[in-house]
C-alpha cells in the first residue's frame, strides 16, 4: 500500500471553524451564464452568456433554472479544457424545494453527485466542501455549482409573478442564473494561478428577524459572526484582503453588517464589497435593496471576482456568500430566518 | 446611520439575553431600513383608485344610456372591470399600475380580479385540478373565506335583532 504522506502533515484545521489547506486546490475553470436584466446591470459585459428569454426555451420556471445550471455546468467544464468524465464530484444546490432544478438540471452530465442546501450561500458551501475533498486527497476536480430563478423564487416564496402589488425597498431581486467553479488538484491554467487558501464555516446565526422581505438583516449577523470567527482563528486584521466579498446582504443587510463589526472593532468599510450590490444597478433597475439568491454571488463571483483576480486588481479575497434558511411554512407558522454564511479565502499567486 | 434615534447597535452586540438583543436588533433594523413614503403611497392610491371608480362610473353610466336598469349597470360595469384587470394582468400591465397605485389597484374589484388571474395564469402548468384548481385563491381565498364568514355573522345579528324586535 502506498504510503499517505498527509499522515504526517500538520492537521488544516485552524482555530475554532477554520481550515487552512496543505495544497490549497486551484480554481481552473469558472462560468456564468444569467438572465436579460442581469445582463443589462453593471456586470452584464462579464457574464459567459446572457439569455434573453427568461423560459430559456423551456415550458417552467423550473425547468428553465436547470437548463440554466446545465448551461453553466457544461460552460465551465469546457472552460477548464476538461470532460464530464473527468470530475469527480459534482456539489451543488438551489433554492427551489427538494433541490429541484438541481437535480433535472444536472441529471444528464452523469458525474458522482452531491446535493447541498445553504440556500444564496451554496456556492461558498460547495466550494468549501469541494476544496475539502480536494485538499483531504478525495477528489482531484470538483465542480461546485448552483442556481437561481426569479420567477421560480418569486412563485415559491412569495407572489405569482403577475400579482399586482409593492415591493419595500429592503426587498432584494432574486437573481436569474447560474454560475459554476472548477476546482482541481493542479493547475491546468498557464496564466498565473488563482488557488482556495482556507475556509472559515459559518454558524447558523439567528437575531430574531422575521420580514422576508429583508433578508439583508436577517443574515447580516451571520456574516458578522462569520468574519469575526475568521479574523480571531487566522489572527488577521480586516485590511488583510483586497475585497471582504459578502453574497446577497444587499444595501439594507451591507449597512448593518459595518455597523455590527464596527462593535467588534472589525472595520471593513474600506475593503467591503456586496454582490448583491454589485449586480443591479438600483437606480435604473428598480431592484430596491439589491440582487439576492444563490446565483447572485455565484455569478458575481466567477463573472467579476475571478477576473479582477486574474488581471491583478486584487490579489487576495474573502469570499463569503450568505444565506437565510427560511421557507414560505417557517415563516408562515411564526419563525424566524435563521441566517449563514461560508467564507472562502481566494488568491491569486 | 441611525445611531442618533434609541437603539444603538452596541445595544445589540453587547446584550448577553438572547430574546433582549433580538428586541434590540428588530428595533435597530426599524431603523435602519428606508421606509415608503406614506403621503407618496397615498397620492398614488387615491390617483389611481380614483380614475379604476371614474372609469367604472363611466360604464355604469353607458350601460344605463343603453336601456339597462340601474342594478343590471352596476352587474355589467362589474364584469367589464373584471374583464379589463384580467386582460390587463394576462398582458403585464396590472402589475405596473399595481405599483405605483398600490391599495388603490388593490381594494376595486379590479385588485380581487388580478389576485385570482394571477395564481392561475402562474399555476396553469401544474395542471388543471393541481394547479389552477388549487392555487386560483391562494391570495383571494382568505378574502373569500372571511368575507362570507363575516356576512355570515352580520346575517345572524340582524336576524336575531329582527327576532326581538328591534329592528
Amino acid at each position: 500500500m502506498p504510503e499517505n504522506k498527509n499522515l504526517n502533515n500538520k492537521s488544516k484545521m485552524i482555530g475554532k471553524q477554520s481550515l487552512l489547506f496543505n495544497s490549497p486546490p486551484y480554481i481552473i475553470g469558472a462560468s456564468s451564464i444569467t438572465g436579460k436584466k442581469e445582463g443589462e446591470g453593471p456586470l452584464g459585459h462579464l457574464f459567459d452568456a446572457v439569455i434573453e428569454d427568461p423560459l430559456i426555451g423551456k415550458e417552467t420556471w423550473e425547468e428553465a433554472e436547470s437548463e440554466f445550471m446545465k448551461q453553466a455546468a457544461e460552460k465551465a467544464i469546457q472552460k477548464a479544457g476538461l470532460t464530464n468524465k473527468d470530475i469527480r464530484y459534482l456539489l451543488a444546490g438551489d433554492l427551489l424545494g427538494q433541490l429541484i432544478a438541481t437535480s433535472f438540471g444536472i441529471a444528464e452530465l452523469n458525474i458522482p453527485f452531491f446535493g447541498l442546501f445553504g440556500a444564496c450561500s451554496t456556492i461558498g458551501e460547495a466550494m468549501s466542501i469541494g476544496s475539502i475533498l480536494i485538499d483531504g486527497g478525495f477528489a482531484d476536480k470538483v465542480l461546485a455549482i448552483t442556481s437561481s430563478h426569479f420567477a421560480g423564487a418569486e412563485k415559491q416564496f412569495r407572489y405569482p409573478l403577475d400579482y399586482g402589488n409593492q415591493r419595500p425597498y429592503s426587498a432584494s431581486w432574486t437573481v436569474t442564473g447560474s454560475g459554476a467553479v472548477v476546482l482541481s488538484k493542479n493547475n491546468s491554467n498557464d496564466g498565473g494561478a488563482i488557488r482556495v487558501k482556507g475556509i472559515t464555516t459559518g454558524k447558523i446565526v439567528d437575531f430574531g428577524i422575521k420580514d422576508p422581505m429583508n433578508m439583508g438583516a436577517a443574515m447580516a449577523p451571520a456574516a458578522c459572526d462569520t468574519i469575526k470567527s475568521h479574523m480571531e482563528d487566522f489572527g488577521l486584521e480586516a485590511q488583510h484582503y483586497d475585497k471582504i466579498i459578502t453574497g446577497d446582504l444587499g444595501y439594507v443587510g451591507s449597512d448593518i453588517l459595518i455597523d455590527l463589526l464596527k462593535e467588534h472593532n472589525i472595520d471593513i468599510s474600506s475593503n467591503h464589497m456586496d454582490c448583491g450590490k454589485e449586480i443591479f444597478d438600483q437606480e435604473s433597475q428598480d431592484t430596491h435593496a439589491g440582487g439576492s439568491g444563490c446565483a447572485c454571488s455565484a455569478v458575481t463571483f466567477t463573472g467579476y471576482v475571478l477576473k479582477q483576480l486574474q488581471e491583478g486588481t486584487w490579489k487576495r479575497v474573502l469570499f463569503l456568500p450568505t444565506g437565510s434558511l427560511h421557507s414560505k411554512v417557517s415563516y408562515n407558522e411564526g419563525n424566524t430566518m435563521p441566517g449563514i454564511a461560508h467564507a472562502v479565502i481566494v488568491e491569486a499567486e | 446611520m441611525g445611531n442618533d434615534k434609541n437603539v444603538d447597535v452596541s445595544k445589540v452586540v453587547r446584550e448577553k439575553d438572547t430574546k433582549t438583543r433580538n428586541e434590540n436588533y428588530n428595533q435597530y433594523v426599524n431603523q435602519i431600513t428606508p421606509k415608503n413614503s406614506l403621503p407618496k403611497n397615498m397620492i398614488g392610491a387615491f390617483l389611481v383608485g380614483g380614475i379604476i371608480c371614474t372609469i367604472g362610473q363611466f360604464f355604469t353610466n353607458y350601460y344605463m344610456s343603453m336601456g339597462a336598469d340601474k342594478e343590471a349597470a352596476k352587474s355589467y360595469n362589474t364584469i367589464t372591470l373584471v374583464f379589463l384587470s384580467i386582460l390587463l394582468t394576462g398582458i403585464g400591465i396590472y402589475q405596473k399600475i399595481a405599483k405605483f397605485g398600490g391599495a388603490g389597484t388593490l381594494v376595486p374589484i379590479t385588485g380581487f380580479a388580478n389576485s385570482v388571474a394571477a395564481p392561475a395564469v402562474e399555476y396553469k402548468k401544474e395542471g388543471h385540478v393541481f394547479g389552477i384548481g388549487v392555487n386560483i385563491f391562494t391570495i383571494a381565498g382568505p378574502v373569500i373565506l372571511y368575507g362570507i364568514f363575516s356576512s355570515w355573522v352580520l346575517g345572524l345579528i340582524y336576524y336575531i335583532l329582527k327576532q326581538l324586535d328591534v329592528m
